[in-house]
Parts: structure tokens; C-alpha cells; sequence
């Protein structure tokens, strides 16, 4: 639960600090072709290279600290879900400019599209579950 | 200050996340991934790992705000009807292609997971797709 707890802060610090919890940033950078701002392209660059190095630090262990094994994805296969299902995903933080963590992040702004988004958002994932 | 550098700084801080994560419980920080494991027909308690992770999520704004002297959320720009279908179809698109930005863009690229790839890949161009529409169409 403290370890839940302690990558969520982390992750809604780095959320905020970062720009994603501002729609306008996330579709500026999605504007590729109009007045395209690359301040996001840093944010994946930044969170991808300390995962990638740190992943590598932690899988020299045989087990996590506080839990008896690691749990990875076992899927392998390029099926229809996933490509279809990321194309709906794009679709719709393309609309909103909120992807799944920087809406929560936003939570405590009350504002009510933060919140129509947020009970749309788990709708669809228990539609999914549903359809899986 | 250089513009990137807010966003590098928070990239970094949300790299540190998902290792810390990774290190402690053994679990991909995907944020879709986490949300679905609370939904029905799973039976967790308020106690579980997920919830925590989630209060984490909502507050960690507050203590950045602060400490950058700044509002660091801005309302959404969309209207409700589109900010409701949006939700809709993060939603559905996250649950069926197993990850959003976090579990695919962030855990699974550091995994060098194909998978995570082809999703990346997809969401990134159909997400510019719909701002070019919307911007330029």
C-alpha cells in the first residue's frame, strides 16, 4: 500500500510539474502540423530513459522488495484489441487532451468536464472488461 | 528557465514512479491498468495497493504546486458532450488495448515490449489525427 501510495505521488507530481494536466499543452503537442509544441516530446524522454535504466537495475533482482514476485504482461501477439483499442484510446485523448493519469491528476480542480471524463472513462473500462 | 525544462524534470519525476513501483511491489505502473483492477467483477479492498496509488495520483498536484509557486492544472478546453465521448472511448480503447500512456508509452517502451510499440505507435497517431481534424479540417 506505502509503495501504491509513494509511485502515485510521484506520478501526479511529475504529471503536473510536467504540462500534461493542462489540455491545451497535450493538443498543442499533438498539432503536429500546425503550431506543434515539442515541450511534451521531453516528458516521455525524460520518464522513458529512468524507466528503462531503472527497470534494468531492479530485473537484477530475483523479486520485488516488498512482494514475492514480479508481475509483467505475458501477452505476445499483435490481435486486433490492442491496435484497435489504442486507436479508439488516440481518438479520444485527441478530443480531450486528457489521456487516463493526467484527468485524475486534475481531479482537484472540480471541474466539471474533469468529471464527465472521468465517468465516461470508467464506463468504458468496464464495458471493456466486459467485452474481453 | 528553458521551456523543456519543466517538462524534462516531470518526465523524470514520473520515471521515478514507475521504478519505484516496479522495485518495491513488482507491478507495471499503467494508470488504465490500475483503474480497471478496481472495477467490477474484482472484489478489492479500500485497503488494496490500487486505491493508494490512486490517492497518490489525485493529491501529488497539490505539493507541486506549491513548490513551483504556480497552478500547475488548467481546466479542459472541450465541451461536455466531447469531453463525455472522449472519456468513452479512452476508456473502452485503454480496457481492449491493455494500457494508456503510462502502461504502454512509459512501462512497456522501457520493456522494449512490441506490443507497447505498435500501441504507442497507434494512440500517438490517431490522438494527431483527431487535433488535425479538429485544428485544421
Amino acid at each position: 500500500m506505502l509503495a501504491g501510495l509513494l509511485s502515485g505521488v510521484l506520478f501526479g507530481i511529475g504529471l503536473a510539474v510536467s504540462g500534461m494536466t493542462d489540455p491545451s499543452v497535450v493538443t498543442g503537442f499533438l498539432d503536429v502540423a500546425g503550431a506543434w509544441n515539442p515541450a511534451l516530446a521531453f516528458v516521455m524522454a525524460g520518464a522513458l530513459a529512468v524507466t528503462a535504466v531503472g527497470y534494468r537495475l531492479v530485473f537484477r533482482r530475483a523479486a520485488p522488495l516488498w512482494a514475492p514476485a514480479f508481475q509483467l504482461p505475458t501477452a505476445r501477439t499483435i490481435d486486433l484489441p490492442l491496435v484497435g483499442g489504442a486507436a479508439l484510446f488516440g481518438i479520444g485523448w485527441g478530443l480531450a487532451g486528457y489521456c487516463p493519469g493526467p484527468a485524475l491528476a486534475s481531479l482537484s480542480g472540480g471541474w466539471t468536464g474533469t468529471l464527465v471524463f472521468l465517468a465516461t472513462l470508467l464506463v468504458g473500462l468496464w464495458l471493456a472488461k466486459r467485452l474481453r | 528557465m528553458p521551456f523543456w525544462y519543466l517538462p524534462l524534470a516531470g518526465g523524470v519525476v514520473i520515471g521515478l514512479g514507475a521504478v519505484a513501483l516496479m522495485a518495491l511491489s513488482g507491478r507495471i505502473a499503467g494508470i488504465s491498468g490500475i483503474l480497471a483492477g478496481t472495477l467490477p467483477p474484482a472484489k478489492i479492498p479500500w485497503s488494496d495497493w490500487r486505491f493508494a496509488f490512486l490517492a497518490g495520483l489525485v493529491l501529488g498536484p497539490l505539493p507541486a504546486g506549491l513548490m513551483l509557486g504556480h497552478g500547475v492544472i488548467a481546466p479542459p478546453a472541450a465541451s461536455l458532450p466531447v469531453m463525455a465521448l472522449a472519456g468513452l472511448l479512452v476508456g473502452i480503447g485503454t480496457g481492449l488495448g491493455s494500457g494508456c500512456t503510462s502502461g504502454h508509452g512509459v512501462c512497456g517502451l522501457a520493456r522494449l515490449s512490441p506490443r507497447s510499440a505498435v500501441a504507442t505507435a497507434v494512440f500517438m497517431a490517431g490522438a494527431a489525427a483527431v487535433v488535425f481534424v479538429v485544428r485544421h479540417g
